[in-house]
């Protein structure tokens, strides 16, 4: 039983804190924050380009790092601790393992090198209105090649250079990759709960795209390169759950009320134990998508639901019992907790929300019971 | 990452597995409960016996006292090992579990030669009395009282929830000696025998309708200053000991999980509700939560580290899991959900069975709440509560 990570793989993680602590305070977040012209930290971004995490889990022979999935898994935790204003999760979790996934020799060759070394940002673009995105229900067509419709929000959209956009056409739903920097296409900000990660409408019109993958085999593809995301997601929630668990706890022990330190209250004390547990349940449940996901193993679709459900579970409950344990100080904006409540509502909608998840985990314990 | 075995740990699984073959049968529902109480406590009885002199009986412990001198990691595989056969264990985990190494870490000598061997050839069965009606969280706060009388000592009192008194041969227990200083510092530990005059064992009527524990009442019973565990006043440090020698829990789920739901949903042809669906998520969820949080406190133990107070989280999610699945199956049976007669209840009444044993779970064993304040205070460092009892001697409180 080695039911953890390695020691390199600590070691790893201990580096990256150590690093982001110092690189990527919440004063870099806020810079995002509070400069709505402002899509991420570039400064921030750039160490992050320049420590080669991009490529953590991409092979050497496409420019990366080669180290593999749990080494990303534990930069993907850590830079959840940190709220990271950076696109790291859309272009290394979505548009680099799509490519690894679907991508063909020429595109991977193309294209991850330059994921690796941040001269390309990649993002997704699926949906397109409220509610869960159907096969029939994508209006965004794929025509001789070029494509039209309008993908709304798309998370990093303002700012990456290359989209993995879901289409409909003439077989049925397909994956096509689009160059961002053409003309038959624009882009515009949107506001959403979460400024520290920028958003944007982009709207086709004839931009020309290449397929990722069969035609035909959007859908599928999508299932797939979700459910690998949905790991590294569960890991950067889970890095923010534990953050807002940690600063409720030194909050509850400095705040004094009724003469004692609040974190004497059993009402504090037990929500506090409560919200352990949830991390440890949502912890246990990322280190099987891990294992899963760093495997290639038969049981990724219901390890990665599962972590992804119980990450989004866990890191609501933190981000809103962490507001509720600062008392009013913890509803001022010059407060850190509004932005973990933040960042944790789009981590758990993005990919799908935790309904969707809970769906597709029960349709894939079905399948397996049979 | 993986959830292979070590080389060594393999071949230990391998000799287990072996062994049990050899003597047991492979788990079969129900097997092990038939032929009533009796029966059941002989079967326990030679199964130990069996264990001990294949040199499987307390991993653990050393060698010296009939041990097999193992690791605590060796002591786990053995657990999932036997948990995959019909194996009567019950009777012995308390006792040597919990009470014996306390003999061994606080007996004389004597002690040790008369007691650790019997009871690790299952020929003496040991309970545990520390609880009682009006200490139960709070169990340093304990009234029966033990007067010292030349060389003796004469106990009255009463214990509660004494798991497997009606047939144990002795048990550690725990009275108050001094009530003129504060609770914690007027305890001391004996041993006691269970069958001498002045003990008597009632069951007690649980309000699941079934009598699996016991109130122990203590009428002028005496106990030789001989059979004292630790000095005069020092019951509560061995207390801490034998509560931290608990077994490390090894088992499955107490009773029905989300396979189980999901099999009856099935078969009664309401998995297409949604909010159904999302709940078996949930449950499912939670199940892997329990079993992967054990694997990580295994990759723990492997290492030869030892587990913390962070292992309170397994009960609380354990206790409320089995209760909200029990809740949820009989609300989906509807009025019929009612009924716990097995001819008619869907699934063998295991819901309806689980249903009223859950509420003990929660309780048994430190109650959700107190788990809750051992991870805020051993685990998050926050205060303690609030103890006006603190300062104040037990007379004074009472």
């Amino acid at each position: 039983m080695n039911f953890d990570f390695s020691d390199d793989q600590k070691f790893l993680r201990d580096e990256a804190r150590k690093f982001l602590e110092a690189q990527c305070t919440m004063a870099q977040v806020r810079e995002v924050l509070d400069d709505d012209e402002k899509s991420h930290n570039a400064g921030v971004w750039k160490q992050i380009v320049e420590m080669g995490w991009l490529g953590a889990a991409i092979p050497e022979e496409y420019g990366g790092l080669g180290l593999g999935m749990l080494e990303l898994c534990v930069i993907a935790e850590e830079l959840g601790r940190v709220l990271a204003p950076v696109p790291f999760g859309s272009s290394a979790f979505f548009f680099a393992e799509a490519l690894k996934l679907a991508g063909s020799e020429e595109q991977k060759q193309a294209l991850l090198p330059k994921v690796a070394d941040g001269s390309l940002i990649g993002c997704i673009a699926v949906s397109e209105g409220p509610g869960e995105i159907k096969a029939g229900n994508i209006a965004t067509r794929l025509k001789d090649g070029r494509i039209s419709g309008t993908k709304i929000p798309v998370t990093d959209g303002d700012i990456a250079t290359h989209a993995i956009v879901l289409v409909k056409d003439g077989s049925g739903e397909s994956l096509v990759i689009v160059d961002l920097s053409q003309s038959g296409l624009s882009r515009e900000p949107i506001k959403t709960l979460e400024p520290t990660r920028s958003h944007a409408t982009i709207s086709f019109d004839g931009a020309a795209a290449e397929l990722l993958g069969e035609a035909g085999s959007g859908m599928a593809l999508l299932d797939q390169i979700n459910d690998r995301a949905a790991v590294l997601l569960a890991f950067e929630q889970l890095g923010g759950a534990s953050r807002c668990l940690e600063m409720a706890n030194e909050y509850a022990k400095e705040r004094v009320a009724f003469g004692r330190a609040i974190g004497g209250n059993q009402a504090i004390k037990h929500k506090l134990a409560d919200m352990y547990v949830k991390n440890e349940v949502a912890r246990s449940n990322a280190y099987y998508g891990a294992w899963a996901l760093s495997s290639d193993a038969a049981e990724l679709p219901e390890a990665a639901a599962a972590a992804r459900v119980a990450a989004s579970e866990a890191y609501w409950f933190a981000s809103k019992e962490n507001i509720q344990t600062h008392g009013g100080m913890g509803f001022t904006w010059e407060v850190d907790c509004h932005l973990f409540y933040r960042r944790a509502k789009l981590l758990a909608v993005q990919a799908g929300s935790p309904a969707v998840w809970k769906e597709k985990l029960v349709s894939a314990l079905e399948a397996k019971n049979d | 990452m993986d959830f292979n075995d070590t080389p060594e740990e393999a071949e230990f699984r391998a000799e287990a597995h072996a062994f049990l073959s050899q003597h047991l049968k492979p788990k079969t529902p129900g097997a092990l409960r038939s032929g009533g109480r009796e029966d059941f406590l002989e079967r326990a009885k030679a199964w130990q016996k069996t264990k001990a002199e294949g040199g499987f009986a307390q991993i653990t412990w050393p060698k010296e006292i009939g041990g097999r001198g193992g690791t605590v990691m060796q002591q786990v595989i053995w657990g999932q090992e036997e948990a995959k056969f019909d194996a009567p264990t019950g009777p012995f985990a308390i006792g040597l579990g919990m009470c014996v190494p306390t003999v061994i870490a606080f007996g004389s000598d004597e002690h040790k030669k008369r007691y650790v061997e019997k009871a690790l050839k299952g020929e003496e069965i040991w309970c545990q009395l520390f609880s009682e009606p009006a200490a139960g969280s709070d169990v340093a706060g304990l009234k029966t009282k033990a007067v010292k009388d030349g060389d003796e000592w004469v106990i009255n009192g009463q214990k509660v929830w004494t798991s497997g008194a009606h047939y144990s041969d002795f048990g550690i227990l725990l009275v108050r000696t001094d009530p003129n200083v504060p609770k914690h510092k007027g305890l001391t530990m004996f041993i006691v025998d269970m069958k001498q005059k002045g003990v008597e064992v009632r069951p007690i009527h649980q309000a699941s309708g079934g009598r699996e524990f016991n109130e122990v009442y203590f009428t002028d019973v005496r106990i030789s200053d001989k059979d004292r565990l630790g000095e005069p006043g020092m019951g509560w440090k061995v207390a801490l000991v034998t509560l931290m020698n608990e077994r490390l829990a090894v088992g499955g789920s107490p009773g029905p999980d989300w396979k189980e739901i999901m099999d009856y949903a099935r078969s009664a042809g309401t998995m297409s509700d949604q909010a159904f669906r999302a709940r078996l998520a949930d449950w499912y969820v939670a199940a892997q939560g329990y079993k992967l949080t054990k694997f990580r406190t295994q990759t723990a133990l492997s290492r030869g580290e030892t587990p913390g107070p962070e292992n309170a989280i397994g009960k609380i999610i354990n206790a409320n899991h089995l209760q909200d699945i029990c809740n949820s199956a009989i609300e989906m049976q509807d009025h019929f959900g009612i009924i716990v007669d097995k001819d008619d209840a869907p699934s063998d009444a295991i819901f309806q069975e689980s249903f009223m044993w859950a509420p003990g779970l929660r309780i048994a064993g430190g109650t959700d709440e107190i788990l809750k304040n051992i991870i805020a205070e051993r685990v998050l460092g926050l205060p303690q509560d609030v103890r006006v009892d603190k300062d104040k001697t037990f007379a004074e409180m009472n």
